[in-house]
């Protein structure tokens, strides 16, 4: 359906060159009409008629406007004839609005702009640890204000952020953990048993679900679940203006938003890595019992004689620190949303990777730490 | 003047759950003219604008586009139907993550045989055409003001140079300055390119100054269309409070003193 015919006219070597279009001139056949009216010799003028045009639209108005444009650029003059009023407006409008690119800046390059790029990343993600740090402050002053003035306490807030936080999540965390004490017990029996040493397993199980997997992996699922929804709660209330409005009406975003989050995850995660440790030795006992044949009862003697009370507190102590971090990376993070959707979905999945990485860096120290101490 | 009807809604009935939005609707848009759409707040302007662009099936009634059945039509028609028009949301409506020139880029990669580099630069001619400066095709959606945003969206709905266009309240939200100059941008591109302009509206100024007829929807159908001088005519409580109230006065006399 979109044809065009150009055709080309010069009756001898003086007269004036015409050039005849017929048919579409639109986008569909842009490409086409480009290419024919740039492929055009070089003239003192060039007639162009357009009477038997059956369509134009910007487009082909476009390709016009530009050729004549380029031509009286070097003092060669176009004539397009067989307009309409309404292509003439059409191409007028065009021709006012044909485009003048800014001239285009070399893009400085070199050690020194590479350096300066991680100069910036460096100095950028110093004052992003500064930041949520202050977060961490303006917690804290928070709650200090509110052990001060229980009245601004918001008790329902910090029971809904619970539940959600906390109890909707026991059954995830109940089952990564008695996943992950399967998996050690069965892991575990399959080298142990090269020894002869299968009752090990207990000590193997325990002490890893203990000190470390129960309280990390629990604090990464929580990460990924209850982070990301703070990131993502908060920041949709910042696209919408409602934090901006809460501050018009004198309520402290401190309170009623970080607070109530924060609190329920102080609160829950340790609970919740109970629930791990729990349900890791359970996992543990079972497979150890089904591979290795060692009986419930024998399992539950050898964890409460051979494996400290320690270990378990190690774990635990762990918990409060990892829930500050994943709250405070959350709600700051939310907190930096600007107006539109996609700093939304970034900010989100990025408060996750820093969440993570920072539990994970920080259990690390606390290793080190316990190591130290001997505990 | 007799011109032939490019859209043509009969008995068009839209209702969410129990509430009845439009209950026998009949429209016509004649071919090449601008029309207004008012009405008060809820009245289901911009469903019936939706409804129209085929982003909401109705319950009953028939939409003829074209002289096509647009309801009754399949995918590939109505796609064919959809390519012929342009719809500007009201805040633009742009794609966060591309920029401006690749947001109007976007429906011209639907034609065929158009080289990246000719396709680029028609983008950047109908952003210039919108009247946003050549620096703002690099932009992301996020870095515009609100008026940016909605030349750009304009820019996006007229990539394929549509016979339709749709306006959701292009003046809303913009300074007096802003929105006059949008009026006048989609004036001229009307007259230039023989668009028909559908426009759901609050401004009055855009109705006195470039809406060739008006309709009037009310009581869940179009109550009364025709040119403004028709609407001071009409004797319904809400028609004759739209405009003849101190707002529409204001208006008017704007017009005269600029006319």
């Amino acid at each position: 359906m979109a044809e065009l015919v150009v055709e080309s006219r010069q009756d001898d070597h003086s007269a004036t060159p015409r050039v005849s279009l017929r048919g579409d001139m639109t986008v569909q056949t842009v490409a086409r009409l480009e290419q024919a009216l740039a492929a055009l010799p070089a003239a003192q003028e060039l007639i162009i008629d357009v009477a038997q045009v059956d369509h134009m639209d910007t487009a082909g108005a476009w390709a016009l406007a530009r050729l004549r444009r380029r031509r009286e650029a070097q003092d060669q003059r176009v004539r397009i004839d067989g307009l309409t009023a309404q292509l003439e407006t059409l191409l007028e409008r065009v021709d006012e609005a044909l485009p003048q690119p800014d001239p285009p800046q070399a893009p400085p390059r070199g050690l020194l702009v590479q350096l300066d790029a991680i100069g910036r990343a460096v100095a950028g993600g110093l004052a992003l640890a500064a930041e949520a740090l202050a977060y961490f402050g303006i917690f804290l002053a928070r709650l200090g204000r509110s052990l001060r003035h229980p009245g601004e306490f918001r008790l329902t807030s910090l029971v809904h952020h619970c539940q959600d936080v906390g109890w909707r999540a026991v059954p995830i965390v109940a089952l990564m953990g008695f996943l992950i004490g399967i998996v050690l017990a069965f892991q575990g029996s399959v080298q142990l048993r090269q020894f002869g040493a299968e009752v090990f397993v207990v000590e193997l199980i325990a002490i890893s679900m203990l000190r470390e997997l129960g309280v990390l992996l629990t604090a990464i699922i929580v990460a990924g679940r209850t982070g990301s929804a703070f990131t993502a709660a908060i920041g949709a209330m910042r696209m919408r203006e409602e934090v901006d409005a809460m501050r018009t009406l004198g309520i402290d975003p401190g309170m009623v938003l970080f607070v109530p989050r924060i609190l329920a995850l102080l609160i829950t995660l340790p609970i919740l890595t109970l629930v791990a440790n729990v349900a890791g030795l359970v996992g543990g006992a079972l497979m150890a019992w089904a591979e290795l044949g060692i009986a419930p009862q024998l399992f539950y003697i050898r964890l409460t004689e051979q494996v400290s009370v320690d270990h378990a507190i190690v774990g635990l102590v762990k918990a409060p620190v990892f829930a500050v971090i994943i709250g405070v990376i959350g709600c700051h993070a939310g907190m930096r949303v600007e107006g539109n959707t996609e700093s939304l979905g970034r900010l989100t999945s990025s408060a996750v990777v820093a969440a993570i990485f920072t539990v994970i860096a920080v259990d690390a120290l606390f290793s080190v730490f316990f190591a130290r101490l001997g505990v | 003047m007799e011109r032939d009807a490019i859209i043509r809604i009969r008995g068009l009935r839209n209702q969410f759950g129990p509430q009845v939005i439009h209950e026998n609707l009949d429209l016509d848009v004649m071919r090449g003219e601008v029309l207004g759409v008012v009405g008060g707040s809820g009245t289901g302007k911009s469903v019936m604008l939706r409804t129209i662009a085929g982003l909401r099936r109705p319950q009953a009634g028939s939409i003829e586009i074209f002289g096509q059945d647009a309801l009754g039509a399949n995918d590939a028609a109505r796609r064919e139907i959809d390519l012929r028009m342009g719809v500007m949301f009201q805040d633009g409506a742009l794609f966060s993550s591309l920029t401006v020139r690749e947001n109007v880029e976007v429906p011209l990669q639907n034609v065929r045989g158009l080289p990246p580099k000719l396709r680029r630069e028609l983008a950047d001619l109908k952003i210039s055409m919108s009247g946003l400066p050549y620096s703002a095709g690099d932009k992301y959606p996020s870095e515009l003001s609100g008026g940016m945003r909605k030349r750009a969206g304009l820019a996006r709905a007229l990539a394929l140079d549509p016979e339709i266009l749709f306006l959701d309240e292009p003046t809303a939200g913009l300074d007096p300055i802003g929105a006059a100059a949008i009026d006048t941008l989609v004036q001229q591109l009307s007259r230039a390119l023989g668009l028909t302009v559908f426009l759901v509206t609050h401004d009055l100024d855009t109705l006195h100054a470039i809406c060739d007829r008006i309709a009037v929807l009310a009581e869940k159908r179009v109550l009364v269309t025709g040119p403004m001088a028709r609407m001071l005519e009409v004797d319904h409580p809400w028609v004759r409070e739209y405009f003849h109230g101190p707002r529409s006065r204001a208006a008017a006399d704007a017009l005269q003193r600029n006319a």
